[in-house]
């Protein structure tokens, strides 16, 4: 079966949903995955944007971004963002998603430098929603391009805190998250171009659950800037089902977003 | 007394140089760009900006050197990805160097419903452990006295003016907005002074009809400018939808500083005013971006 990179990571992420869940929709795949999961796995599934919407059905038509017209009308209610991240800070966030330039071991993420704060390379975008999702999430996911450097040890500047770090006071993870006052439980799942992660609570680390078809854990190391850590069953990512495909290929007919 | 006025003179009273500026505060839509290519056009400088993201509009501010200092969530291009003034600004000093102040978008709203309530702060325990706790020196951590839990304060932020664009007002400024409001009503009841910006200027009587569609009480507003098209590219729902190939354009196109003040001239500089922009757009343009399907909201009684 032939598919994309992105197809894949949409059906990565969409799996993520559990039928039922308040999803915190990101921008760009995210907003793909909310209406693929809507479609197939997931019916009763709700979508919050921040923007100020929350939707049970997905929009009509693709979005480019998620204050964009069609996720206006037919939605549940249309506020403030205030009110809709008060939800989030409420913990009425079952799964989030955000995406970023770099995220590390721990599953901290960054979309605000690369380099020095004061002198960067790169001044990125910043947060947006991005760390108060992290915040406040019950479950994080994550969906970044799988590139050495943008999977490192460390980042250049924690916007979206994960798991934080292992230091004097004790270790990364979510005991790191429960001392610095975070209520939301930390990134569940990190999903790449080369594989899906998932993460060990205890001390905050990545471990490589799947890997995608046409490439091996050799391969996903070499891009990666930590030693992988391996579930118990780490084995090659399910692919996408041809019902699956169908739906993303019916919602972004041009692939805008996953092409 | 009827408060409306051409957008050169709002921007001419109420935005003067040093002034901290509300704008773009609906997020994606509703992005008053014709109210910030005149404040280019006045060639405003050292102004705070505040809003949460800012769909190239800030980028164009930045760009074109009005900008001291940025109070946002996010400073890019949604559709398209990063910000080529903004980079240049803050990498090399291009076209002169800003502050940042970073907040997310949770934060930069609870520090504008902090000034609308009149109190210095408010606690939250978003980004505690970030990097942006860290770099924005405004935050404060303190433990709640009611419980012992580490909190965020997030200070009051004051806009000297807060501009937004509404799908239609009367000439008091009663306006409704509709669709995702983004941090619209905080950042109107944050300030003393609101510039609206209209689709449509209707009679009072349209407005009363419907008092829960209202953005804010009209005593706050000191302009009402009435610019059809004015949030273009971005979407006002009910109106046009969000020109996308324009994000695109823009982004391609200001790559290079050379490419930016082009850029500038051709769709800001160059432009007398709003009518100008949107002659220059084209009936093809406007007939492609204008509603295929209208879905009128069903009526609502306040009778009694």
């Amino acid at each position: 079966m032939d598919y994309t990179s992105r197809e894949l990571m949409v059906v990565c992420a969409s799996r993520q949903i559990r039928d039922g869940e308040h999803v915190f929709v990101g921008m760009r795949l995210p907003l793909i995955a909310f209406a693929l999961a809507k479609r197939t796995h997931a019916p009763n599934c709700i979508g919050l944007f921040e923007g100020g919407i929350v939707r049970d059905v997905p929009s009509t038509e693709l979005l480019y971004t998620m204050g964009d017209s069609p996720n206006i009308a037919g939605s549940l209610w249309t506020t403030s963002t205030l009110n809709v991240m008060g939800l989030l800070a409420a913990g009425e966030a079952h799964l989030g998603f955000i995406g970023g330039a770099e995220v590390d071991r721990y599953g901290n993420l960054n979309t605000s430098i690369i380099g020095d704060w004061k002198h960067p390379s790169v001044r990125l975008p910043g947060s947006g929603g991005a760390a108060d999702i992290s915040s406040f999430s019950q479950r994080l996911a994550i969906i970044m391009q799988h590139e050495r450097h943008r999977l490192r040890e460390r980042v250049d500047f924690v916007t979206s805190p994960g798991y934080g770090y292992p230091g004097e006071e004790g270790p990364a993870g979510v005991a790191w998250r429960e001392r610095v006052g975070l209520p939301g439980g930390g990134p569940a799942a990190l999903i790449t171009t080369l594989g899906l992660f998932s993460f060990d609570p205890e001390n905050g680390e990545a471990m490589l659950q799947s890997y995608h078809l046409g490439t091996t854990i050799e391969e996903v190391q070499e891009q990666t800037g930590w030693k992988l850590r391996l579930t118990e069953d780490c084995r090659e990512t399910v692919p996408p089902s041809e019902d699956e495909l169908r739906v993303i290929r019916e919602y972004d007919p041009q692939g805008v977003w996953t092409s | 007394m009827s408060k409306l006025t051409s957008m050169t003179g709002a921007i001419a009273q109420y935005v003067p140089d040093g002034s901290s500026v509300a704008i773009g505060l609906a997020l994606e839509p509703l992005i008053p760009f014709a109210a910030g290519h005149e404040i280019i056009r006045q060639q405003r400088r050292n102004l705070t900006l505040i809003g949460p993201i800012s769909d190239i509009l800030f980028d164009q501010l930045i760009g074109a050197g009005c900008v001291e200092t940025v109070k946002a969530a996010w400073v890019g291009n949604v559709s398209e990805g990063l910000a080529h003034c903004y980079r240049r600004a803050v990498e090399q000093s291009i076209p002169r160097a800003i502050v940042t102040e970073e907040h997310s978008n949770f934060t930069i709203g609870l520090a504008l419903l902090a000034a609308s309530l009149g109190v210095p702060y408010i606690p939250t325990r978003s980004l505690l452990g970030s990097d942006l706790q860290r770099k924005n020196a405004t935050f404060r951590q303190q433990q709640s006295p009611l419980d012992g839990s580490p909190l965020l304060l997030v200070p009051a932020v004051q806009p000297d003016v807060t501009i937004i664009h509404v799908q239609r007002s009367d000439v008091d400024g009663n306006a409704h907005l509709w669709g995702s409001l983004g941090v619209c009503v905080e950042a109107m009841l944050a300030t003393r002074n609101v510039i609206l910006v209209a689709e449509e200027i209707v009679s009072r009587e349209v407005i009363l009809s419907d008092p829960n569609r209202v953005i804010g009480p009209s005593f706050k507003v000191r302009a009402v400018v009435h610019e059809p098209w004015g949030a273009h590219p971005s979407a006002v729902s009910g109106f046009y939808n969000r020109d996308h190939q324009y994000y695109h354009e823009y982004h391609t196109r200001t790559r290079t500083i050379e490419g930016f003040q082009q850029w500038l001239d051709e769709w800001v500089l160059n432009m007398p005013d709003r009518n100008a922009y949107v002659a220059k757009l084209g009936e093809e343009r406007l007939l492609s971006l204008g509603i295929k399907e209208h879905r009128y909201a069903a009526p609502v009684d306040y009778g009694y």
